[in-house]
């Protein structure tokens, strides 16, 4: 394997784990604050219709970006009545989140444009494009640095710096401004903060909206950015990879990065060697493109350390005495 | 500072005709209260008397009915927990609200931030615990995680959080509830600073030797009303546990002396390790004759727990056993199908349980089930395949009036009775059917007065019928008032044992610390008053 191919599969890697990170940031945003989240999956592809929409009828991506954000943000906050405001169970909330964008982006899809659920291609600007970063060229012949430069930090969209930049910005957030300080007290002790005399639900609704924005910026990378429109069941599980990644990084940002790093090398890895040759033997395609979910399994199943989660997660919050 | 502007010689905390009632049961009911600036007040009052109601309409919680507060003189509507801070009220619970996997400065600062960014409020914090704790000896870490913290610790990053937010008035509920007796003494010292520099106090317990300790004057509830004001220096405990109860009761128990019969348990060389590898019983030697009771002292965390569970026939999971029991003579299993809580029942073991939430009750199951639980198996109450649940409720109901369970219905489910009418349930179970060996854990743990007085009768009416009883609790008083032996535990040994005419306080609590008098000299029996920052019986659990 030759420098350039390195190159390659880890401009791909980036790439594929762009919406993985964006979900997993929105994730770790709604935990931290005692609000489980199975729901990203349905939140992202919500966003990914509502956004290839809106950019097909506009021919403006920014305005699909919108759209995406509004869709995932609605979603959030259908998650956030039932299991804040109504105390109801949040998996099965989450459940039924998954069902409804699965069930509705499909339906609508078909009732509007009429082609099986998908949305029309997007072209031009309707799309986002990949931005070439200043000097790329200039900088290309200048060995290893060079290529780097160029090919694999430069020419992403905009959304690929977004969702990089969001995990300082996170990591800032949560353990160095007074909503950090809040949101992490409310996902482990909601008690302690409503007796400190702030209100335990706003500061859950704050953080399930802005899981609902960060769904949104993945959706829409999805169908906008990655592809060009809507496909049905176009995250294909990504949600919850970005479930597992959350886990596996033990809810922190940093952790987040390399943990959907992982596994948007697995992907990248995939999709360029499809047969795998190890002399001996040829790993089948079938087993390369199963390995970000066998990795999923195997992190769910606790074989990577014991996370300990938000100890106040999924219990809804009843003032007592 | 909230106290700014507040009348001159005001009283800190006025409430006059507060009342609240929850659907058809008045809380509180036409309550006065008259609290003094720079005094430590004790409210007192059983279990259901309406104290935490009345604590949590000055914090907020919420809003009376009727009534109205003043704070320094003025009348304030205390809306919600916030306003109740701005007033310059500040709460202790009970079950502390700390963020466990924050530090203590981080705990101090939540909700009372300068602004948007941490670091300036965080230094500011720095300081200002650095002041609080040399001014009145709250030495706390303010980098350690507070799960790191022992409870008592834990107890000081509350007055803290408190204080950091100018509080003037501090509401302790059950203070020491979860402390041991070193600790108590610290917080009672710092208590007495705190007043001494002006702050008012109010203290809710249920505990007269702590009422008579620490307070300048006390109040007493009784089913919702406020039934005396007094001072405390003025009063004793009699009369304040007669106003508690609306009649005498015994402070000390009556009973006649034992006459001890042949051996009903027998407990040779009792060693566990549990799944963790802690030797947690290191060698426990006991008897107990017919007809008496042998009360086992010691402070929490000190083996108690793990013997109780053993001989109970449930000790944790993964835990190694070694030793001999031998119930009237014949030797119980310490492992495999005979040795569990349904065989050592069978075998006429009684068991009540230390926790009567977790282990004595099914919390969301009825009182006449829960009455029936452990013996449900026994022959009177099968109907072929099935259970005779008739039979079950009448047995139930018969035990539910003979041991005053209130109310006496039951179909009503166990968490909806009071904690003195959820421990009778367990002890009427126990009790009732007569065991060769009752195993009792903290009998009257947040139990009130009357349902104490009730539950003790019944331990020696079942000893001066001719049954061998084991009694753990925290509570010395309970165990010198009840025992006819008393044996100390420390570290998971025996470390003495005296005769309940003989003992003392002081020959007990040697022993509970670890130091035994009879091998030591008397002046350095005594250990050292625990220097502030330390706690003593900190590393023992």
């Amino acid at each position: 394997m030759d420098f350039a191919t390195v190159i390659q599969i880890l401009d791909s890697a980036v790439r594929l784990m762009t919406p993985l990170l964006l979900a997993c940031l929105a994730g770790l945003y709604s935990e931290r604050a005692g609000v489980f989240d199975i729901g990203l999956e349905g939140k992202m592809l919500m966003a990914a219709f509502t956004s290839a929409s809106v950019a097909y009828a506009t021919g403006n991506a920014w305005l699909g970006l919108l759209a995406g954000i509004g869709g995932a943000v609605a979603m959030a906050g259908l998650h956030g009545l039932a299991s804040i405001s109504f105390r109801g169970n949040q998996l099965i909330s989450g459940v039924a989140i998954n069902f409804l964008a699965s069930g509705l982006t499909v339906l609508l899809g078909q009732k509007i444009f009429g082609l099986g659920g998908r949305t029309p291609s997007l072209s031009g600007a309707a799309r986002f494009g990949e931005i070439t970063l200043p000097f790329a060229d200039t900088l290309r012949p200048v060995p290893v640095i060079g290529p780097i430069y160029a090919e694999l930090i430069s020419g992403h969209t905009i959304l690929v710096y977004v969702a990089f930049a969001m995990v300082p910005l996170t990591w800032w957030v949560l353990y160095r401004t007074r909503f950090g300080l809040r949101l992490r007290a409310v996902g482990e002790n909601p008690a302690s903060v409503d007796t400190a005399g702030v209100s335990v639900t706003r500061l859950r609704y704050g953080a399930v909206m802005i899981c609902g924005v960060l769904c949104g910026i993945a959706g829409a990378y999805l169908a906008t950015g990655i592809s060009a429109g809507f496909v049905k069941e176009m995250t294909a599980g990504r949600g919850f990879i970005a479930l597992a990644a959350l886990i596996f990084a033990k809810w922190r940002p940093w952790s987040a990065l390399f943990a959907t790093f992982l596994f948007g090398l697995m992907e990248a890895v995939a999709n360029r060697f499809p047969n795998l040759d190890l002399g001996i033997i040829t790993v089948p395609s079938m087993f390369m493109n199963a390995l970000p979910y066998i990795l999923t399994v195997i992190i769910l199943a606790g074989f990577v350390g014991r996370a300990i989660p938000p100890r106040a997660g999924g219990e809804p919050y009843v003032k007592e005495r | 500072m909230p106290a700014a502007g507040a009348l001159h010689g005001a009283p800190a905390i006025e409430l006059r005709g507060i009342s609240k009632a929850f659907g058809p049961v008045q809380a509180n009911k036409d309550i006065d209260l008259v609290v003094p600036r720079g005094t430590i007040h004790g409210i007192i009052g059983e279990n259901g008397a309406g104290k935490s109601t009345l604590m949590s309409i000055l914090y907020g919680f919420y809003r009376p009915d009727a009534g109205e507060i003043l704070i320094g003189g003025k009348p304030i509507a205390i809306a919600d927990s916030q306003a109740a801070i701005r007033a310059g009220i500040g709460m202790v619970f009970q079950h502390f609200k700390l963020v466990q996997n924050f530090t203590v400065l981080e705990n101090v600062i939540l909700g009372a931030e300068d602004g948007g960014l941490l670091r300036p409020s965080l230094s500011r914090a720095r300081g200002a615990l650095k002041r609080l704790a040399s001014e009145y000896g709250l030495q706390v870490d303010p980098d350690a995680l507070v799960e790191e913290l022992s409870v008592g610790h834990q107890q000081r990053v509350e007055i803290l959080k408190a204080l950091y937010r100018q509080a003037d008035i501090l509401i302790l509920d059950e203070p020491t509830g979860v402390l041991t007796p070193a600790e108590a003494d610290h917080l009672f010292r710092i208590l007495r600073g705190l007043r001494d520099e002006g702050k008012t106090i109010i203290l809710i317990t249920h505990k007269l030797r702590e009422i008579m300790e620490i307070t300048d004057n006390v109040s007493v509830m009784r089913r919702g009303e406020m039934v005396a004001s007094v001072k405390t220096a003025e009063t004793g405990p009699a009369q304040l546990a007669e106003l508690m109860v609306g009649r005498k009761v015994l402070l000390r128990v009556e009973k006649p002396p034992a006459r001890p019969g042949a051996p009903v348990l027998e407990v040779r060389g009792l060693r566990m390790v549990d799944a963790d590898g802690v030797e947690r019983l290191r060698g426990i030697d006991l008897e107990i004759r017919a007809g008496e009771i042998l009360g086992i002292a010691g402070v929490a965390g000190n083996g108690q727990t793990q013997l109780l569970e053993v001989l109970g026939g449930f000790p944790e999971a993964g835990a190694k056993l070694q030793g001999e029991i031998r119930l009237n003579g014949k030797p119980l299993p310490l492992g495999g199908a005979g040795a569990d809580g349904r065989a050592r029942r069978q075998a006429g073991v009684g068991h009540v349980p230390e926790d009567r939430q977790a282990e004595g009750l099914i919390m969301d199951f009825t009182a006449w089930e829960n009455v029936a639980f452990g013996y449900h198996h026994a022959p009177e109450f099968q109907n072929g395949m099935l259970m005779d649940n008739a039979a079950i409720r009448a047995d139930a109901m018969g035990k539910i009036q003979h041991f005053d369970i209130r109310p006496p219905n039951p179909d009503l489910a166990a968490r909806n009775f009071s904690g003195g009418n959820q421990q009778k349930i367990v002890v009427a179970r126990e009790v009732e059917r007569n065991p060769d060996l009752l195993l009792i854990g903290q009998p009257t743990r947040g139990v009130d007065i009357g349902a104490i007085e009730f539950i003790h009768k019944r331990i020696v009416a079942l000893r001066d019928a001719g049954k061998a009883v084991l009694l753990v609790s925290v509570e010395l008083d309970e165990i010198m008032a009840l025992s006819d032996r008393i044996a100390v535990m420390f570290d998971g040994r025996i470390m003495g044992e005296r005769l309940a005419d003989e003992a003392t306080t002081g020959d007990l609590g040697c022993l509970m610390a670890g130091v035994d008098p009879a091998l030591t000299p008397p002046e350095a029996a005594i250990p050292p008053a625990a220097a502030p920052g330390t706690d003593a019986g900190g590393g023992a659990g």
